[in-house]
């Protein structure tokens, strides 16, 4: 039989987790409304963040379409929201998303990377437009109000989408089909001449990171209550995403969400008094990273970490 | 049996024929040898058999069946696999896993993660990676990484393998041993076409050979025949060459 | 009914000229410096209100302006290529390393330049009139300012083809355009042509800014949806074909003229579904290599 010592250490990391959970389900128990608020925010990004790595990360393939999955949650919530189920209509976002993903990766992830990106980048102000026509041509509205939801039960949502988001990238990455991504990401051209049928796991792999965006635009929007096109499909959700993934690092699995944690944080510092000022902060963040620090924070740390052990182990 | 062949395989780029209306063929169990000076169109017609590019016009068929239009995922899963001129590991990825995906993904029949986990051990013992399977890809030697290569294309179970260039950029002793190396692949049955332009190698080894030039073939024969031919050596071999004969 | 096609045929030229000129200066840095700049909108847009306060503020001639935001625009573009684009070219492992992450720097470059001005300008509205004195071809009525926007655009159109093609440098820009590494050996200042070529395209965004401020209204946030349209048409012209944006700017003009006849606020819409016909059918555009 074999035995797995049970160390301190091996128990540190799990523990932590295990920790942080129970911390985050019982919020509502303990936390004052507006940290419940800001929390859900969080949240938000990090969801929106890491279901972005879990596909652009791998392959390098840079997707600027988040903010159309997210802004095709927000108009299910819009439509559906008072005819059915708050968690229905939740999923119908989620589900949305996932068929407009893999419409468009049939479409386009055939192509070379920089089409690709280019698509999606324009495919949020199209979207826009063609809803704005839509809504003023056909159906007559201009805007549409969302039902109202109270905070908590946004907050547990968001909980449970972000539990889900993470089971799955992290389910994905240890699996073959991560494997299988990651062989992609390294090239291409020899992954599909060992068997790998590329085009569909880039689109499978698309899709799948779009259904988490939709289900949390859906939830969102009870919170916003009144939406039109240019508030569902505002390509800012589709920049912050990336920067924050960067910014965070993309090499480690804790990246993305130390990236989008502490950006939504600052969001919630600045964006009243100095909405401008943020975004500036923003660009100038992206731009440096992408300069000086390439694998971001988590390769900063990672880098710090190493240069501890080594000075550990050099001192007998 | 004719495991590979192709009819008429042409391909243009623009208005260059990179490979022009080349018949060829090879016999299961054969070691095929594809020469030629540089831009004869070799790697090309290897592209046109893998999937990576789709002849036009011109027909290739794989132990009978057409295999014309196919992707290339789709080759490799029926018994064709290959290596690449430029080395193309995954470079980030350790040596292990490099073989282990290919194990878990080359092969039509389904394959469980234990199965696939131990092929790809005993591939990498095959080859004489085992020591260095937790290395990283790009940490590897220039003669380990077409190692590394050729375990991941057999870890396809393929019963075609195409070598493009294996011994480029080796010291003698390393091509020694991947001469060894091929010949003991095509002991365990597997047919192998290869691209080379070390000549001993190819002319010890392959049981027939095919000349390439300027995207046509011009000649095809048994190592002595090659070697004697005129039109091999005044194309190929160098004017000095025949000059000296 | 003739006076109907008419008009929409001038109102897409007039609308094509402003593409096309948008578009070479997407093309130049794409095509040759290998950046697909996400801020080429927002130097259009520093061109527009840059006009925009001279005018009102020192009543300055628009059309002087364009001695001042041309050049400006242009160092602008090269210090940034030079400090920027520049380092990550030679850091970058791969080509298509460096076309993604000089895209994503871009991306900073466009929330750094946007929020400066929204920081200067505000958010407002912006517009002022000049020379918009109705002008009369074949029966249809023309703002004097948008048949001066056609006349720049093909004349700065006319002035590039003609610097590519006959001038030593311009021949350099092409060579660089095909082959950086040869051009390098063969005696071309890489770095420079690629800088220059950055900051020429800057400087064609910046006079288009200019222009569009002469017809239309402008603000801070206008930046994104040109240079989505921008992008649309250099891919229609062919990724890497600078008379390609050229003709593929009038072409979209064109369509976009006739689309919002017959349904107001399509434009773009149908931009994007060419777009996407194109990236189906011929990815490389009408004139790419």
């Amino acid at each position: 039989m074999k035995h797995i010592k049970v160390t301190p250490q091996r128990l540190l990391l799990p523990g932590l987790v295990g920790c942080l959970l129970v911390l985050l389900a019982t919020l509502s128990l303990y936390a004052s409304p507006y940290t419940i608020v800001l929390i859900t925010s969080i949240l938000m990004y990090v969801v929106l963040t890491v279901s972005w790595v879990i596909f652009s990360g791998p392959t390098g393939y840079i997707s600027l379409a988040p903010a159309a999955f997210f802004g095709v949650g927000i108009y299910t919530s819009a439509i559906l929201g008072r005819t059915l189920p708050l968690l229905v209509v939740i999923a119908v976002g989620g589900f949305a998303s996932f068929c407009l993903a893999l419409l468009i990766g049939a479409l386009t992830l055939r192509l070379r990377g920089i089409y690709f990106a280019i698509f999606t980048f324009g495919l949020v102000e199209l979207i826009k437009h063609f809803l704005l026509w839509w809504e003023i041509n056909m159906t007559g509205t201009r805007g549409r109000f969302v039902i109202v939801v109270n905070n908590t039960t946004i907050y547990h949502v968001m909980l449970g989408i972000f539990v889900a988001l993470v089971l799955t990238a992290y389910g994905i990455r240890r699996s073959k089909f991560g494997l299988a991504l990651q062989s992609i990401g390294e090239n291409e051209e020899a992954a599909a001449h060992i068997g790998v049928n590329v085009t569909l796991v880039k689109v499978i792999t698309f899709a799948i990171s779009a259904i988490f965006t939709g289900a949390a635009g859906g939830i969102m929007a009870t919170r916003w209550t009144y939406i039109d096109p240019y508030i569902a499909f505002n390509p800012l959700f589709s920049f912050m995403p990336v920067l924050m993934a960067i910014f965070g690092g993309m090499g480690q699995f804790y990246g993305p969400f130390l990236g989008a944690v502490i950006f939504a944080y600052l969001e919630e510092l600045l964006i009243t008094r100095f909405p401008y000022y943020y975004m500036l902060l923003f660009g100038i963040v992206l731009v440096v990273v992408i300069l000086f620090l390439p694998d971001g924070l988590a390769g900063l740390i990672q880098k710090w970490r190493k240069g501890g052990q080594a000075r550990q182990h050099a001192n007998p | 049996m004719r495991i590979l062949e192709g009819e008429g395989v042409t391909k243009y780029f623009g208005g260059l024929a990179a490979v022009s209306y080349v018949d060829f063929y090879v016999h299961q169990g054969e070691i095929v040898g594809l020469i030629g000076p540089n831009g004869a169109g070799k790697t090309t017609l290897f592209n046109l058999i893998s999937g990576a590019l789709v002849p036009r016009p011109g027909v290739i068929r794989f132990k009978g069946r057409k295999i014309t239009g196919l992707k290339p995922h789709q080759i490799c899963r029926m018994g064709v696999a290959r290596t690449f001129q430029s080395v193309k590991v995954f470079a980030n990825m350790p040596v292990f896993e490099n073989v282990l995906v290919a194990a878990l993904f080359g092969n039509s029949a389904r394959v469980s993660s234990a199965e696939a986990a131990k092929e790809a051990a005993e591939l990498l013992e095959f080859v004489g990676l085992s020591a260095m399977r937790a290395t990283l890809a790009r940490d590897l030697t220039l003669a380990n990484q077409k190692r590394l290569e050729v375990a991941r294309a057999l870890a396809t179970k393929p019963e075609l393998l195409l070598l493009d260039e294996l011994m480029a950029g080796l010291n003698p002793t390393e091509i020694a041993q991947a001469m060894e190396l091929v010949t003991r692949i095509h002991g365990q049955g597997i047919t192998i076409f290869m691209i080379e332009h070390v000549m001993r190698a190819i002319m010890n080894i392959c049981n027939r050979i095919i000349v390439l030039h300027h995207g046509e073939k011009i000649a095809e024969g048994t190592p002595e025949e090659i070697a004697t031919s005129r039109k091999v050596v005044e194309v190929y071999l160098g004017e000095s060459a025949h000059a000296r004969s | 009914m003739i006076v109907t096609i008419l008009d929409i045929v001038i109102a897409g030229l007039l609308l094509g000229g402003l593409y096309a000129l948008i578009a070479m200066g997407l093309s130049l840095q794409y095509g040759v410096a290998r950046v697909l700049n996400i801020s080429h909108g927002e130097f259009i847009m520093l061109g527009a209100l840059t006009t925009w306060s001279l005018y009102t503020v020192f009543g300055m001639n628009p059309l002087i302006a364009i001695g001042i935001c041309g050049p400006l625009a242009f160092i602008l573009g090269f210090i940034i290529h030079r400090l920027l684009f520049r380092r990550l070219r030679t850091l970058a492992a791969s080509p298509a390393v460096f076309e993604g992450n000089s895209m994503l720097a871009s991306f900073g470059l466009m929330f750094i330049i946007q929020n400066v001005a929204l920081i200067a300008w505000g958010p407002e509205i912006r517009g002022y009139s000049y020379l918009a004195i109705p002008v009369s071809l074949g029966g249809a009525l023309f703002g004097a300012n948008r048949l001066i926007t056609l006349g720049f655009a093909i004349i700065i159109g006319l002035a590039f083809y003609i610097f590519l093609a006959r001038t030593r440098t311009g021949k350099a820009i092409r060579a660089a355009a095909q082959d950086p590494v040869t051009a390098g050996l063969m005696g071309v200042n890489i770095n420079q042509v690629l800088a220059l070529c950055f900051g020429l395209g800057a400087a064609m965004a910046g006079i288009a800014g200019m222009l569009i401020s002469l017809c239309y209204p402008v603000h801070a946030v206008m930046g994104l949806e040109y240079t989505v349209i921008a992008v649309i048409v250099v891919v229609l012209g062919g990724l890497g074909s600078i008379p390609g944006s050229f003709i593929g700017g009038f072409m979209l003009g064109l369509i976009g003229s006739i689309v919002t006849a017959w349904q107001p606020g399509l434009a773009l819409v149908a931009y994007y579904f060419i777009f996407i016909l194109l990236l189906l059918v011929r990815p490389t555009g009408i004139m790419g290599r």
